[in-house]
């Protein structure tokens, strides 16, 4: 392997000056960011201060108007179409809705990025698929399935196995547990530390679910004010003095979801499911 | 914990390719493997590591991964692919990481999923469920014209609850913005049967008679025809992917518990707006075809003078051909705005289905268009109009 300063390639993401807008509107300006290798980072960011256009800008689904994103040590506008594609083969994106291919069934969606990537014999692209979709915990009764025929919860697994298709190292997850009730979002975290686990995966999530960020997050990046306010572990961020920090890791739903984390001590998954419950009851009341 | 790190992606073509042995030691074997085992490598040790493992009577097995460079689940996968549904003991020599690939692999193996059946008679099968599903697609449209007529007569009971707004905007949608695509193709089609006609006639040197084809045939059946196909092809096509959308998005399910009837607020301003331009539609399109037949008389090889065409015109062409087309024309049109918001209002939620049903209906008001002017023209025979 040719020798690269480590740093560098420890770094996955790293984003500088950013400038984005639509119009007018200015939604990131002088925003950086970075993603270290093997981190679980969390990205949280109240409605409209463009988490998904960063997330977006990131993938290079949208343009930036200035600034640079450099992509696993590359600046992405001086990549060939080639390396772009080489690049696709290291990144999985779990979509919101799950974006499976709705004309094909859940093995298919999975066989997809394969058969783009690979030249695997068809059988053993079958056999791989069987296998992801086993890996994010959905029954094999469920490859042979339509995405119209899954629920929510089935279809954000079928996604996360399409993005696991390639073995990526690294996954972008938009939403992960946004629609799914708490026992399901629970073990949705736990698969994806499991996954990160087996697979030394690097993850990047945009989400506004407070029990993930203490379940998984290694690390957290708070968009207010255009760019990426504060970034740090969650004891760092929720001390940070800006009223939305405040109120978002001090308000009611935050202190149930930090009880939860005191509750299971070695601070891996918070499977105390009751917990939600309480949460989103506190939520409606 | 960890695999080597890969520091670059642009090394993806340096990869070694992965080499696999094992040696065997009464019931324990030993598999060793070298090299690179990620998804991009393994296709030229897949069948190597086939034909090697033969577990008969192996009761356990030592992992050797010490030599491997890089591995993932699906490499993980291939190494541990003969142990499914076996009782065959593991353990791995090499790092933490590899370690719990191989584990990770092993476990999503448990159960297999079936596959897709393609039975012999799938291709009966098939055509038992196409037979039934025209049955209860005819079925279902028809309670739909059912429904929709009980709807239409309670509103007729209480006008005031029209959403006249919507009634107008959909006539400018479905008839005049349809109204130039019309006139064009009637006047074209109104060309060629008076050449048509006039080529025909000249061998029995009854020219003039071409007035009569182009007047009887473009009155009683083209102008309407026409407008009807473009109708169902713009607008049925339109409603049903409206309302389809508009039911994938859960939008009709809110009308209906915020208490907006669906009915009234979709599909009868739609199917109103289709009653109303129809008419109009099939007059510009007689008037625009006659047009086209007279400059084709006028200016072909025939030479008869507009004078002389629509004195023809007069005499030989009652005012019956005129409303037996127009009166088709409501007709046909409340049949393609019902066929079109039926299929809209029975999309599920997959985008393939979406698809169909803008294709089904389509098709099938075309089909019903058809159908429809063969009964009015046995009816008409009957009446002797």
């Amino acid at each position: 392997m040719p020798d690269i300063p480590k740093s560098e390639a420890e770094t996955l993401v790293r984003v500088r000056g950013l400038l984005s807008q639509f119009g007018d509107n200015v939604v990131h300006k002088d925003l950086d960011f970075r993603v270290q290798r093997g981190e679980i980072v969390g990205l949280v960011g109240g409605s409209g201060t463009g988490k998904s256009v960063l997330l977006n800008t990131i993938l290079g689904l949208k343009d930036p108007e200035d600034g640079t994103i450099d992509f696993f040590g590359r600046d992405r506008t001086s990549l060939t179409d080639e390396e772009l594609s080489t690049i696709d083969t290291q990144v999985g994106v779990l979509f919101q809705g799950g974006a499976l291919f709705s004309s094909l069934s859940v093995r298919e969606n999975v066989m997809a990025p394969m058969r783009e990537h690979t030249d695997l014999p068809i059988p053993l692209m079958r056999e791989l698929a069987d296998m992801k979709i086993n890996l994010v915990g959905l029954s094999p009764h469920a490859a042979t399935l339509m995405p119209a025929d899954l629920s929510g919860g089935m279809k954000k697994r079928a996604g996360l196995a399409r993005a696991l298709a390639l073995d990526p190292e690294m996954l972008f997850l938009d939403e992960p547990t946004a629609g799914l009730d708490p026992v399901g979002a629970n073990e949705f975290d736990r698969l994806i530390l499991d996954l990160r686990a087996a697979m030394n995966l690097t993850v990047l999530m945009v989400t506004h679910d407070l029990d993930s960020l203490y379940a998984i997050c290694d690390r957290v990046a708070v968009l207010f004010d255009k760019k990426i306010g504060i970034t740090g572990d969650l004891a760092t961020v929720s001390s940070y003095d800006h009223p939305w920090v405040q109120e978002y890791f001090n308000g009611p739903r935050s202190r149930a979801a930090t009880d939860s984390k005191a509750r299971s001590q070695d601070g891996a998954v918070a499977a105390d499911d009751s917990n939600r419950h309480s949460d989103a009851s506190i939520g409606t009341a | 914990m960890s695999r080597r790190i890969s520091p670059l992606v642009s090394n993806m073509s340096n990869l070694v390719s992965p080499q696999f042995s094992t040696t065997r030691d009464g019931a324990r074997m030993t598999v060793r493997g070298g090299g690179d085992w990620v998804i991009h490598s393994i296709t030229s040790v897949d069948a190597d590591v086939c034909s090697g493992m033969n577990l008969e009577s192996v009761t356990h097995i030592d992992y050797d991964l010490r030599k491997i460079g890089r591995l993932d689940t699906s490499g993980a996968y291939i190494l541990t692919r003969a142990l499914k549904d076996r009782d065959v003991q593991y353990s791995v020599l090499g790092t933490d990481g590899q370690a719990s690939l191989i584990d990770t692999a092993l476990k999503a193996q448990m159960g297999t999923a079936p596959p897709r059946q393609r039975q012999w008679f799938d291709t009966l099968d098939r055509l038992g469920r196409g037979s039934t599903r025209v049955w209860k697609e005819t079925v279902a449209t028809l309670s739909f014209l059912g429904h929709f007529t009980t709807e239409v007569a309670k509103l007729a009971l209480s006008p005031q609850r029209i959403r006249w707004k919507s009634v107008i905007a959909q006539i400018e949608k479905v008839g005049l913005d349809a109204a130039p695509i019309i006139m064009t193709l009637s006047f074209f089609i109104g060309a060629v049967i008076a050449f048509m006609g006039a080529e025909l006639l000249a061998n029995f040197g009854a020219q003039v008679f071409m007035v009569d084809l182009v007047g009887i045939t473009v009155l009683r059946e083209f102008a309407v025809l026409i407008t009807a196909i473009i109708l169902a092809g713009r607008s049925a096509s339109a409603f049903a992917a409206q309302l389809g959308a508009m039911k994938m998005r859960q939008e009709i399910d809110a009308m209906e518990v915020i208490g907006l009837d669906a009915y009234r607020t979709l599909v009868i301003p739609r199917a109103f707006a289709c009653f109303v331009a129809a008419p109009i539609l099939t007059f510009l399109a007689m008037m625009s075809g006659i047009f086209g037949g007279m400059l084709v008389a006028w200016l072909g090889p025939t030479d008869i003078t507009p004078v002389l065409f629509f004195s023809r015109l007069q005499e030989v062409v009652t005012p019956n051909n005129f409303w037996v087309g127009i009166v088709k024309a409501p007709v046909f049109a409340l049949f393609i705005a019902v066929i079109g918001c039926r299929q809209g209002m029975a999309v599920e939620g997959s985008v393939t289905s979406l698809g169909t049903r803008t294709t089904a209906s389509v098709v099938q008001a075309i089909f019903a268009v058809i159908v429809m002017d063969a009964i009015f023209a046995i009816l008409f025979l009957l009446m002797g109009v």
